[in-house]
């Protein structure tokens, strides 16, 4: 945090932070007492676009549940350390309001019944969070890393948008609970691949899975209690919850495994390897939330119901003990003024619960006895060891990350348990402190207890079939000798090894070279501007026959193509044409081809006269009127503004020959014009409302001349507003002549 | 324009031009004409005067600055408009006042649509007078 | 009727193009003007095209007795012709201010100050 200037606090600040935990921690009650004892989903539709069948609707399943529990629940416990966190804090007020949008957003995310209402909020989080990473807006580095948090996640959320229109092309169905509960099998249609590219782009870059992990450590230039929220519970956990949400319908397509196996095994690695290359405690668990989300991508690319069991028991122990380590991060900066490694000695002396908490958050994150982490760690490998083939890649790569936490909570804890000989008893604040508390309690509760976490996993696979999670064992620390136990043993070991060579390890990693990705997409943002640039300065040239060429050439272009693919071409029917009408048609082209070729301004004038009468006869032959009249009016009007303006302007230049290049472009561009306006009269004319307007102009509007009824009645509000526009026209146009005559006075 | 015979003609062919302006005007429901046109051929009678004559002559027949009569006329349009919503129906829907109507006779229609069209006649009218004298004025 | 006037539109619309792309502002006018000519023309003949009748209703009936020309696409040519007007008269004045500002009316010579180039980019 930035230091700021402290303002008093108000008592509003006090019912701010007050209420907004409150109301989190009501939701999270509700959920618990009005969701949990259900067994069978909730639908809940609001009818949106009608017309498109988009309805704005919800479902909740166990899944769904499970997410609110983890969003509310960790939400009330970000608010009350906020509160305290942001006190006197001159923007605290916007920072609750960016807060709450962003957990209703996310909650809209995990509800969402319809694919386009779940990419709304899903881009809704994408805004909220820039919002959020940016709060210290004066800092070049916040407005950076949100820029390209909202970049990276707002290309993947063009790509979901692309692969849900693909997926309801395929299914049939916007809405999530029919294409889940469908028969449909959509797992060898064509286009399956191309969903799951562009769903799978979505959710991995929201996961800020490899290889576009890298927005994620920027980050936390966010205030704390955000990163502890965005890591534990939201945004980052979206990309999973979708995955999770269409794991049902597309984990036995071809595609899924490998891509979201090889994505989840680098990132989980690359993500341990990078947090022991830290120092500074933030960053730490930046990079550890990169080693879970890619555990979590890599156990939900197996095909099986026993990997996302495991997955969503790594869920809760995941959110359970990052949310109290980053808030634990946030109370020692804030109390103690520094978050390295270094800051922990003597943490034991300082406040014992405290350091409790964070000795078993430590533990959950190595995956050790009595915590959560353990218990999930087991499912995972137990999971990964039934299923055979190329599981066993992944299972290496998880193994080899979990070594690698196991080392970093070494690391951790035996910081904290050292005496330190300056470490004095430090009070910490009590809502600072509270929630990493109560969380760690809760962690260690639902380990040793294990009966709702196991309900609610065994409702959450309701949506995998009946059966699915009769094949789960119950969940409990304890099953007996068996390979998993083995694997966590090897873990361990392998673990407190490379703790005991952290130190030596770490200047190994820093005189390593790497590959920044994140200078790599500065690179790759400077060159795409570059590219926007040298296209700008190709088409927009600021000079007008240039500019106009482009336009005119890719109009024609297109409707040439479009015409070319044509399946089948209207019929050819010249129809007979009086003499009159021939008589005028040569008329009007004289006028033409004479104000074409006109050197001086005068003629070029008489001919667009001889143009605009020629018009106005077209009018009076085909029965109009009113409009003949306009027309003739107009062309005299147009002939004294142009006569008046003439005295002020140039004369034109003379004419050298014919611009070939220009006429071909003008040509073919009345050609597509000419054939669009034939092929469009060729086909039958809808007149409904003609025949209605012919009807009601005398029984209804009193009127017998029905051009000026339409005008004046039945379309006034047209009319209304075209007058407005001539009236701005005109005005604009006065503007332009009166500042010159004021500047020249 | 110093030429006698166009300054005689231009003040009898002035009058007459308003005049039949606002004969279009009136009788555009059921003939050829309405606002639109009237407007306009009330814009020519006032560019005759204005070239026989010159630009302060023309504002003097004016009477009001020409930007003032389009505004005046936009507003007058509206206000025919939000008659419909006054009477709870929809939004520019026609008024109609039937004066001294009999069974067989419509007697003296007097209309929301009608005010309607005086306002774009008086928009279109005032907007071209001022773009033309403006333009004059830079000669 | 209809084909022999989409070849003329077709035509218009190419002559007023060819005025508009020579590149000096005051043939762009000239081309601006045809091409309202041709735009109006071609709603009109969009909306079909029937020789003689004008949309009126004779007195003492309900509806036209015979079958009349399209009303709506002159209603919407009509405000169109008076909104052109409008509009050209805009841009009339803007050569004029832009012929005071610039002494030439060349649009094909790069207009000063037109768009700032090479700004910073954090």
């Amino acid at each position: 945090m930035a230091k700021v200037t402290l303002q008093a606090t108000q008592p509003i600040d006090q019912y701010i932070h007050l209420g907004s935990m409150l109301w989190s921690l009501g939701l999270f009650v509700l959920a618990i007492y009005h969701l949990i004892p259900l067994d069978t989903p909730v639908t809940w539709s609001v009818d949106w676009l009608g017309a498109l069948n988009i309805a704005f609707s919800f479902y909740i399943d166990g899944l769904s549940r499970l997410f609110i529990l983890l969003i509310t629940g960790i939400g009330a416990l970000i608010f009350a350390f906020s509160g305290h966190y942001l006190a006197g804090h001159p923007h605290r007020h916007r920072f609750f309001l960016y807060l709450h949008l962003f957990m209703l957003a996310m909650l809209g995310v995990v509800t969402a019944d319809n694919l386009l209402t779940l990419f709304i909020f899903w881009e809704l989080t994408s805004f909220t969070s820039y919002l959020l990473i940016g709060f210290n807006h004066a800092a070049a580095r916040s407005r950076r890393a949100a820029l390209q948090g909202l970049l990276v996640t707002g290309a993947g959320g063009l790509c979901l948008l692309a692969g849900v229109i693909l997926l309801a092309q395929i299914t049939g169905s916007f809405a999530l609970s029919e294409i889940l509960s469908g028969d449909l099998v959509i797992h060898e249609h064509p286009l399956i691949t191309a969903v799951i590219v562009l769903i799978g782009l979505g959710a991995l870059t929201k996961s800020a899975q490899f290889p576009f992990h890298f927005w994620l450590p920027n980050a936390m230039e966010a205030p704390t209690p955000v990163s502890a929220f965005l890591h534990s519970a939201t945004m980052v956990k979206a990309g999973i919850y979708l995955l999770a949400r269409l794991h049902p319908v597309l984990s036995e397509a071809a595609l899924w495994m490998p891509l979201l196996a090889i994505t989840g095994s680098i990132t989980a690695v690359l993500g341990g390897v990078l947090a022991l290359k830290q120092r500074d405690l933030k960053q730490t668990l930046a990079y550890t939330t990169l080693m879970a989300l890619g555990t979590l991508t890599a156990l939900l690319s197996q095909p099986g119901t026993a990997a996302v069991a495991a997955a969503s028991i790594f869920l809760v122990a995941h959110a359970l003990y990052k949310a109290t380590l980053f808030l634990s991060v946030g109370a020692i900066d804030h109390t103690l003024g520094a978050k390295r490694f270094s800051t922990l000695f003597g943490l034991w002396q300082r406040d014992r619960l405290f350091a409790f908490a964070w000795l078993a958050a430590a533990l959950s994150l190595a995956g050790l006895p009595p915590a959560l982490g353990f218990i999930s760690k087991e499912m995972l490998y137990d999971s990964l060891l039934q299923t055979s083939g190329t599981s066993i890649w992944v299972l290496c790569a998880l193994l080899l990350a979990n070594a690698m936490m196991v080392a970093l909570a070494f690391s951790m804890s035996v910081r904290i348990l050292r005496p330190s000989p300056t470490a004095v008893r430090t009070k910490f604040a009590f809502f600072e402190t509270g929630g990493p508390i109560l969380m760690a309690l809760l962690g260690l509760w639902l380990a040793m207890a294990p009966k709702a976490l196991d309900q609610a996993m065994r409702t959450l696979l309701a949506t995998w079939g009946d059966t699915a999670a009769s094949e789960i064992i119950p969940l409990g620390l304890w099953h007996g000798i068996n390979p998993a136990l083995g694997l966590s043993l090897v873990t361990l070991s392998l673990g407190l090894l490379i703790g005991r060579f952290h130190a030596r390890l770490y200047r190994r990693l820093h005189r390593l070279p790497m590959v920044s990705f994140d200078r790599g997409w500065d690179h790759f943002l400077a060159t795409f501007v570059r590219f926007a640039e040298s296209l700008t300065d190709m088409i927009q040239t600021n000079r007008l026959s240039r500019d106009l060429s482009w336009v005119l050439g890719t109009l024609t272009g297109l409707a040439l193509l479009i015409a070319w693919n044509a399946p089948a071409w209207p019929h050819w029917e010249w129809g007979p044409a009086p003499l009159k009408l021939w008589l005028i048609v040569i008329l009007i082209l004289a006028g033409t081809m004479f104000s074409l070729i006109a050197q001086s301004r005068i003629a070029a004038i008489t001919g667009l006269g001889v143009v605009g009468i020629g018009v106005a006869l077209i009018f009076i032959l085909f029965g109009a009127p009113d409009v003949a009249i306009t027309q003739l009016l107009v062309e005299t009007l147009l002939v004294v503004l142009i006569a008046v303006a003439l005295l002020n302007l140039p004369t034109l230049p003379k004419q050298t020959g014919i611009r070939w290049g220009h006429a071909t472009l003008a040509l073919a561009t009345g050609f597509v014009i000419s054939g669009t306006l034939w092929g469009i009269t060729t086909q039958p004319l809808d007149r409904t409302l003609t025949s209605f307007f012919e009807q009601a102009s005398w029984t209804e509007a009193y009127g017998r001349n029905i051009v000026n009824v339409i005008l004046v009645d039945f379309r006034a509000l047209d009319t209304f507003g075209e007058i407005a526009v001539v009236l701005t026209a005109a005005i604009g146009a006065i503007a332009l002549l009166k500042d010159m005559r004021m500047r020249k006075r | 324009m110093n030429s006698l015979i166009y300054k005689v003609g231009a003040n009898l062919l002035f009058g007459i031009l308003l005049v039949f302006s606002i004969f279009m005007l009136l009788r555009g429901h059921n003939e050829p004409g309405g606002g639109f046109i009237g407007g306009l051929i009330g814009a020519v009678a006032f560019i005759v005067y204005a070239l026989s004559e010159n630009i302060a002559a023309t504002r003097r027949v004016l009477r009001v600055n020409p930007e003032h009569l389009a505004v005046t006329g936009l507003t007058i349009a509206l206000c025919s408009g939000l008659l419909g919503p006054l009477v709870q129906e929809g939004l520019f829907a026609g008024q109609w006042l039937f004066l001294g109507a009999t069974e067989t006779d419509k007697g003296w229609p007097i209309s929301s649509v009608l005010l309607f069209d005086i306002g774009v006649y008086l928009t279109v009218l005032g907007a071209i007078i001022a773009l033309v004298l403006e333009m004059e004025r830079h000669l | 009727m209809e084909a022999l006037l989409s070849g003329l539109i077709g035509l218009l619309f190419a002559a007023a193009l060819y005025q508009m792309l020579s590149g000096h502002f005051l043939r762009f006018l000239l081309g601006l003007v045809m091409i309202s000519n041709a735009a109006t023309l071609s709603v009109f003949v969009a909306g079909r095209l029937t020789l003689g009748q004008s949309p009126l209703i004779p007195k003492g009936a309900d509806a036209p007795l015979v079958e009349v020309a399209n009303a709506l696409p002159q209603a919407l040519v009509l405000t169109a012709i008076v909104i052109g007007l409008g509009l050209f008269a805009f841009t009339l004045f803007l050569a004029i201010r832009a012929f005071r500002r610039l002494g030439h009316l060349n649009a094909n010579s790069a207009l000063p100050g037109l768009r700032p180039r090479k700004e910073t980019h954090s």
